[in-house]
């Protein structure tokens, strides 16, 4: 069988290796090498991100998105710089998910541009599957791959995409495995994992790839009531250890403590956005004054 | 349950149903009529029986007893009607131990060909042609389910493909192929031998009833596998050939195996070309020695192949199954 090992021009680059650091993620601004965060596939050196560079990872401005006659986004301006921690709330149908799946081009966005590393997600030179190497995603739903271990989710990716040996590839993964506690599940099926374990095998597939900006889409919400605090966990450390992330959530708690900033969508534009103390002491907007009277009254906050 | 039926002689009767006046139509029971409401029952007590009203299964030994007892008698009937003097003719004709070892090994001086050897073709005609099956027909799903808008009448063809092909009897395009390629006297074409032709036609028809197997396995792929997939940045091609066809195969394997059997049973049609396989051998050897037990051994290796094919195939739908009803559980 034939496997895709068409990585161009990109096959001799590794992402660098975290071994010896305890973190989850690569933190170290210093690892993001030019040579790492380079979107478009050709020319284009030198310029990725500089050591300790404040330069956006992600810069959405005036995003628009229609299904059909629908129209979701309504013009979504939002900056992230590395280590920021961006949480989306909102109820449902006012356009977390998509604004997060047009972030790494599962969806194409109509008007307006995402930036993503300084790069213009529009730009025909840039190569999709580049933009989702570095940018991890994941689902509410988990969408763990069900014919595989739960080793093997995990090194899938980096042996495929990053060129990594199966050994290498093997240690990292079973490394993380083995920092969220799930070293012995290594070579069970997901199907055998309780849904919180599935979740969290999920966050570590992505963090394999060692992406700069994380997507997290609503990843608690199908989880039962006693296993959300096992995923928020992992999801906070990871704050913690400077992990850049954009999180869609409908876990206020959780926002107000990891988040850097939080951006109240209605109606598909961010109506409000600020440090979690403002946004969820003392808001300005109606709008989400009244969001956060709903969310009070159903005892969720 | 009681309680509508019980009130029902008060409730005025609709016209039809008076008794007396019953016609011959009214005898089944309204929609009011409750099949517990016996006058025997006392009022308001819910007439709830647990007892069968079958006799019960028997259970343990009893069981035990009672199949071994059924199952020495199903085959002390089939013996005695096998061993009765009537069924003499059918003994020598088709169960004639003599002419199936004729038949088997073949006779070359009376011109009798080996259905033994005759076998061996089929075995090889079905793995070859399987082979080819399973890609070609995988490039025909994939095709169906392309929307890439340059293939669009690719796949008109794709579809008009898979309907003339399983619409039409194998038997039909062997003939077609096997006799009529021959009549055209195209170069090259026109003088392969009927072994090629039988493969061509084998292939051309199963490849059809495969690529609708695939493309139902392609399609109960969950679209955010693929998303999941194509979030950590593997390719479309990584996606398909590591996430989606492991998957959609292992959720059509019993279907793409019964096919398989089946291609393998279809191998026989290729005696209608004349070629020395196990039916046409089998054939040859009933003409010359007017005895039909060549047709018996040739039954026997075909099921020698299938049944423990389907058996496989049963296995493997089992173990499917069992392992979704763990997943529910997770």
């Amino acid at each position: 069988m034939t496997v895709d090992r068409n990585l161009g021009d990109d096959t001799g680059r590794r992402l660098p290796e975290s071994g010896g650091t305890d973190a989850l993620a690569a933190v170290d601004p210093d690892a993001a090498d030019a040579s790492t965060d380079r979107l478009t596939a050709g020319e284009g050196d030198g310029d990725g991100l500089a050591a300790g560079d404040r330069s956006p990872v992600l810069r959405a401005a005036g995003v628009h998105k229609s299904f059909g006659a629908l129209e979701v986004l309504k013009g979504v301006d939002l900056t992230m710089r590395p280590h920021d921690v961006v949480c989306l709330i909102g109820s449902s149908g006012s356009g977390k998910s998509t604004l997060l799946r047009c972030c790494n081009l599962l969806e194409r966005i109509e008007g307006g541009t995402i930036e993503l590393f300084g790069h213009d997600l529009a730009d025909e030179r840039v190569d999709e599957d580049l933009v989702r190497r570095h940018t991890g995603m994941v689902f509410q739903s988990f969408n763990l791959f069900p014919h595989l271990r739960v080793l093997d989710n995990v090194t899938l990716a980096p042996r495929r995409v990053l060129g990594l040996q199966r050994k290498d590839a093997e240690d990292r993964a079973r490394g993380l495995l083995q920092r969220i506690g799930l070293g012995d599940k290594a070579q069970e099926y997901p199907d055998r994992l309780s849904r919180g374990q599935q979740q969290r095998v999920a966050i570590v597939r992505s963090l394999a790839m060692q992406p700069r900006l994380l997507l997290l889409d609503e990843v608690t919400s199908a989880l039962d009531p006693e296993l959300v605090a096992e995923v928020l966990d992992l999801v906070g450390e990871l704050a913690r250890q400077g992990m850049t992330m954009l999180i869609a959530t409908h876990e206020m708690g959780f926002a107000r403590e990891v988040a850097d900033t939080v951006c109240f969508l209605e109606g598909g534009v961010i109506v409000e956005s600020g440090p979690p103390e403002r946004i969820f002491g003392d808001p300005t907007e109606p709008a989400t004054r009244r969001f956060l009277q709903r969310i009070f009254d159903a005892g969720r906050l | 349950m009681a309680q509508p039926g019980v009130a029902q002689p008060g409730v005025a009767q609709p016209g039809v149903a008076q008794p007396g006046v019953t016609q011959p139509g009214a005898s089944q029971p309204g929609p009011l009529a409750v099949a517990g409401a016996d006058p025997g029952s006392p009022d308001g007590e819910l007439p709830i029986s647990l007892f069968s009203s079958h006799r019960p299964r028997l259970r343990g030994r009893a069981g035990t007893v009672a199949s071994t007892l059924s199952t020495v008698a199903m085959i002390g009937l089939i013996v005695a009607l096998v061993a009765s003097n009537a069924a003499g003719p059918f003994r020598n004709g088709f169960l004639n131990l003599h002419q199936m070892w004729i038949a088997f090994v073949g006779d070359p001086s009376r011109g009798i060909l080996s259905v033994g050897k005759g076998f061996v073709l089929n075995i090889w005609l079905s793995l070859v042609c399987e082979a080819i099956v399973l890609v070609l027909a995988l490039g025909i799903a994939s095709l169906r389910l392309t929307r890439e808008p340059v293939l669009l009448p690719f796949r008109a063809l794709a579809i008009a493909y898979t309907d003339f092909a399983r619409g039409v009897p194998v038997i039909l395009v062997m003939l077609w192929v096997g006799f009529g390629v021959p009549s055209l006297n195209l170069r090259g074409v026109s003088s392969q031998s009927p072994v090629v032709y039988a493969g061509f036609v084998l292939v051309f028809s199963y490849s059809a009833y495969v690529a609708e197997v695939y493309r139902a396995g392609l399609l109960s792929v969950p679209r955010a596998q693929i998303q999941a997939a194509r979030s950590l940045g593997l390719s479309s091609r990584t996606t398909l050939y590591r996430v989606v066809l492991p998957q959609a195969v292992r959720n059509v394997l019993p279907a793409l195996l019964n096919d398989f059997t089946s291609l393998q049973k279809d191998t026989a049609i290729v005696s209608t070309l004349g070629v020395a396989e196990a039916v046409h051998s089998a054939q040859i050897a009933g003409g010359v020695e007017f005895n039909y037990s060549g047709f018996t051994i040739a039954s026997i290796l075909f099921l020698l192949i299938t049944i423990p094919l389907t058996r496989y195939t049963d296995r493997i739908m089992n173990r499917d199954r069992n392992r979704r009803l763990a997943g529910t559980t997770a």
